[in-house]
């Protein structure tokens, strides 16, 4: 396979799984049972496979980093989710890369879980065209100890599937983390972004600068508190089937 | 001492600062972009020249960030797909099926098999169209003005057939979640059929027009080439991966969206890595994808094209990510939903992005020739990057 | 003024030499153009399948040309503030000065010929080939003027890149006519036409000896020098669309831009009338003698100048660019030893026959 300069393969089923590192080998025929099973239903999600396949992949996962590193994980959708510590945050993306074959790098993301607060503050004299989020603060898969988080997913081009998303805590006061550039290069974009999306620190990050936003901008966007200008200043126009506003269509005539 | 010897340490940096001097012909900052043709819109490159040899390159993005991370906390999850769909503006269509699937899954929705069919068979159109934009366009990065004309031609077919299907040219808007919004029209797949046939002849006359022509070839064989693992370590994805002979397509092997293991079909990849593998993988997926549709068409099942869906979309709590192979490579949505009818948050996973960031190592040390080549062989769409 | 300018047309045209001259360098250069430009168009928009400039007017979009003046003239003429005022608007009237001067020594007939006097019965300069390549030449200082007094850094490099071009591609340029000359025996080229009107090709005159025929090879290199002298793909690095938006024109509008573009395609068909003088025997047509002549001349000249442009915008509209590095190595490690061993060969037989 490697000689030959083209590689093109016939499609053969549904492919490997985390479970066996091996790939399936090209020219397989097409299965003509499985084919025939999934007639009725195309996805179908196997749950107790994947948990195995999951128990498998977070046991080697923990073997790498170190069972204390690991605080809590979870599935979402079909990814395995893991918390990790902070501090565990570049060896674990070394693990990962070099022992567990997830050469690709997905993304890296920061999450704010602070409750969405009302356009146009508690009194909810503003926008309500938005969907009315929950007002406490809960957390996703695999928890997290408070609102900020920055959660990254890698993947892999030789397993392929399945990719594992790594979540870390970051202290609100302070929030620094260290920077994956030195593991995956991709994560240099990925982590300007988050940085001035959510003013997480990077640190070891070669140069964290803006990169959609103007370099004099002021304040991260992402973060629930700030708020999203446009709606403050009046609804949605594309509203439809949503009550009047009380006081609005005295004040400003309604839109 | 005597009066030649003379202290290396003091001497030798003067007589270099003297020769630097008289060899020095500065450094040229040349801005490529934020307007130039080369750059599909506002995408800003600044590019340090020595001659014509750049040294260092600083793609310089969001001139056209639209904020959508920000934008879709503020819609219910049908109002999202508006948004993504300006996303990857040239295959619309293949935006929207990870966010449907997505939310289908949180919310334990199976679309029916139809409705996968017309959605598969309508991701595949975006692709051809948007490949065959690429195979034109390409040519004219490289120099040659009919290659384009010929691209923007072709492209008419698919994009008609996509506005017969669903009454949008570029935005179709057209996935609901549980299904899609109707059924195919009355002689749709007999039509489909005779444009994938016109599909597959105007990959041939790209492949004699431009692949093979000797002028081609020269400028491009070799030209930025991407190492398989650091292109995997960087989020390259799609085409560009598989043209450094990475076997790894989502369609295949990620999770099953869409019925593709229904049908047989190829992956392919190149081992070279360079601009023209990028071209050829591209050609061949165009082909691919027009003989897919043709098999799609003929194993088209009846039935419904919705599932039971309740009336006020709220989606459990819950996480989910979902990714599918886009026509620029990985494009995948992280939800977050707290049980509202609008997400609390979606991290977009755009394959431009990824794509585009390793820009700056592979421009390095290359003529500004070349680097309209590599640009236009990656292949970005400025939304796709900005967001 | 007389004997640079004369004339030795049938009849009593002699009187009306003046006039003669307007019509000679101004209307037939500019019709000659806005005929082969509405020829060349219409190939090219047939051949990329294009909408638009087919569609003005109604049949083939005749309109097409002329609305593309109107648009040209309208346009406002934009100096860059940073630019060289003086010389930026003077370069474009350069480059187009050194397209006209060359159609000077075409010769459209025994008798039609602008420039030069009579010996020896044949009319024109001397050293006509000598002198079109010369002034052919000039054009690139004009382009050097663009680009440079535009101040804008995409204009300096194509003008940079121009110049590079234009200077390796004029040596293959003459050294593929050279071998014409020897053969020929003269650099006149009225008396380069009557060379191969008069010759025979193994004692059989039918059609003459045109030289495309003994100098294939230097027919190739001429049309490929050309090809790089008229900045056309796959030679365009100087205006590179896609990678200096276009080069040394870049801040050039309207009229200016204009200029540019008649410069562009008035010197694709002088070239196109070099090539179709020195190796298809220009003006001359079997069948066709004496008076007569004069008439049917301009008309064959110009149908071989079209058949010419038509070979030089096929390739245009083919090809992709060459890099700068790899158009350099195509002239000086492969044309220009070509085109020596073509000197060589011609010389040989020459001497040999």
């Amino acid at each position: 396979m490697k000689t030959r300069p083209i590689v093109g393969r016939a499609k053969a089923g549904n492919r490997s799984s985390l479970a066996s590192d091996e790939i399936t080998s090209p020219g397989d025929a097409v299965d003509q049972d499985s084919v025939a099973d999934q007639d009725s239903a195309v996805v179908t999600i196997d749950v107790a496979e994947l948990s195995a396949e999951h128990a498998d992949l977070l046991a080697r996962f923990t073997g790498e980093v170190g069972a204390d590193a690991v605080i809590e994980s979870g599935v979402a959708g079909r990814e395995l989710v893991v918390r990790i510590e902070p501090a565990a945050w570049v060896s674990a993306a070394l693990a990962c890369k070099t022992k567990l074959g997830f050469d690709y790098l997905g993304f890296v993301a920061g999450i704010d879980w602070l409750p969405t607060p009302a356009a146009g503050g508690d009194d909810a004299e503003g926008d309500t065209s938005a969907p009315v989020q929950p007002k406490d603060m809960t957390f996703g898969v695999a928890g997290s100890a408070g609102r900020f988080q920055v959660f990254a997913r890698v993947g892999s081009t030789k397993v392929a599937r399945y990719g594992i998303t790594l979540k870390a805590d970051l202290k609100e006061s302070a929030p620094h983390i260290d920077s994956w550039f030195s593991v995956y290069p991709g994560a240099d974009w990925h982590e300007r972004e988050c940085w001035e999306m959510y003013g997480f620190i990077f640190d070891g990050h070669p140069s964290l600068r803006h990169l959609y936003l103007p370099h004099e901008f002021e304040g991260f966007p992402l973060r629930k508190d700030f708020p999203l200008l446009a709606r403050e200043v009046k609804p949605w126009p594309g509203l439809v089937n949503v009550e009047a506003m009380p006081g609005v269509d005295d004040e400003e005539g309604g839109d | 001492m005597t009066a030649f010897d003379v202290d290396p340490k003091l001497y030798s940096p003067l007589a270099d600062s003297h020769l630097n001097v008289e060899l020095d012909t500065g450094d040229m900052v040349l801005n490529i972009g934020p307007q130039h043709p080369a750059t599909h819109g506002t995408f800003r490159l600044v590019v340090r020249l020595d001659g014509e040899r750049v040294i260092k390159a600083d793609p310089v993005i969001g001139y056209m960030h639209r904020g959508y991370e920000k934008l879709t906390e503020y819609r219910t999850y049908p109002q999202v797909t508006t948004l993504i769909n300006r996303i990857d503006w040239l295959s619309s269509f293949a935006n929207e099926v990870p966010f449907i699937a997505a939310a289908e899954q949180l919310m334990g929705i199976e679309a029916p098999p139809r409705a996968l069919y017309i959605r598969t068979i309508l991701t595949e159109m975006a692709r051809i169209s948007t490949f065959l934009l690429f195979l034109g366009e390409m040519g004219l990065q490289v120099g040659a003005i009919t290659p384009a004309f010929l691209g923007f031609r072709d492209r008419e077919y698919p994009l008609n057939l996509i506005e017969s299907a669903t009454g949008g040219r570029f935005h179709p808007n057209f996935n609901r979640i549980g299904g899609i919004k109707d059924d195919l029209p009355w002689g749709w797949i007999a039509e489909c059929r005779n444009t994938m046939r016109k599909m597959l002849d105007s990959c041939d006359i790209f492949e004699d027009l431009v692949l093979g022509n000797p002028i081609f070839q020269a400028r491009t064989r070799g030209i930025g080439i991407i190492p398989a693992e650091l292109g995997a370590a960087y989020g390259v994805s799609g085409s560009n991966i598989r043209a450094s002979g990475v076997d790894w397509d989502l369609r295949r092997d990620g999770e099953p969206l869409l019925p593709y293991n229904e049908i047989d079909w190829k992956v392919w990849t190149h081992q070279d890595g360079d601009s023209y593998a990028r071209y050829w993988v591209r050609l061949q997926e165009t082909r691919e994808s027009a003989r897919m549709i043709l098999h799609l068409l003929d194993q088209m099942p009846s039935g419904p094209i919705m599932a039971k869906v309740p009336r006020i979309i709220k989606v459990p709590q819950g996480e989910t990510y979902v990714a599918a192979e886009n026509p620029l490579g990985e494009m995948g949505y992280y939800i977050i939903s707290k049980g509202a009818t609008g997400p609390f948050r979606v991290k977009i996973r755009t394959a431009s992005f990824s794509n585009v960031s390793i820009m700056p190592w592979l421009l390095q040390g290359i003529y500004v020739p070349d680097v309209i080549t590599v640009l236009a062989s990656l292949y970005f769409i400025l939304g796709d990057i900005d967001k | 003024m007389s004997h640079l300018l004369a004339i030795d047309l049938p009849g009593g045209w002699q009187t009306t030499l003046g006039i003669k001259t307007l019509i000679v360098m101004g209307l037939i250069p500019v019709g000659a153009l806005v005929l082969g430009y509405t020829f060349l168009l219409k190939m090219m928009s047939h051949m990329q399948s294009r909408v638009g400039p087919m569609d003005p007017g109604g049949f083939h979009g005749w309109f097409q040309l002329i609305g593309d003046g109107i648009k040209f003239i309208q346009k406002e003429d934009i100096i860059p503030a940073g630019a060289d005022k003086r010389v930026f608007k003077m370069a474009p009237a350069v480059v187009v000065m050194s397209t006209f001067l060359m159609f000077v020594v075409l010769p459209a007939g025994p008798n039609a010929v602008v420039a030069g006097s009579i010996h020896n019965g044949i009319g024109g300069i001397d050293v006509g080939i000598f002198y079109a390549l010369a002034v052919s030449s000039l054009s690139v200082i004009g382009v050097l003027m663009a680009g440079w007094a535009s101040s804008n850094k995409y204009a300096l490099i194509g003008a940079l890149r121009a110049a590079a071009q234009l200077i390796a591609y004029e040596l293959p340029l003459v050294l593929a006519v050279v071998g014409v000359v020897v053969q020929a025996g003269t650099m006149n080229l009225q008396g380069i036409v009557f060379a191969q009107r008069d010759g025979e090709i193994f004692g059989w005159g039918g059609i003459g000896s045109p030289y495309i025929l003994t100098q294939f090879v230097g027919f190739c290199l001429f049309m490929v020098a050309a090809q790089a002298e008229l900045t056309q793909p796959p030679f365009d690095m100087p205006v590179a669309e896609s990678e200096l938006v276009a080069g040394y024109m870049v801040e050039y509008t309207g009229f200016r831009f204009l200029f540019f573009f008649i410069g562009e395609f008035g010197t694709a068909f002088v070239y196109a009338g070099l090539a179709a003088t020195l190796f298809l025997g220009g003006w001359s047509i079997p069948g066709v003698e004496g008076e007569i002549a004069n008439w049917v001349g301009p008309l064959v000249l110009f149908a071989k100048i079209m058949f010419v442009a038509f070979l030089m915008f096929w390739a245009r509209f083919s090809y992709p660019r060459l890099r700068e590095d790899q158009l350099q190595s195509l002239a000086w490690k492969w044309m220009i030893p070509i085109s020596l061993i073509n000197i060589l060969v011609t010389g040989a037989l020459k001497v040999a026959l």
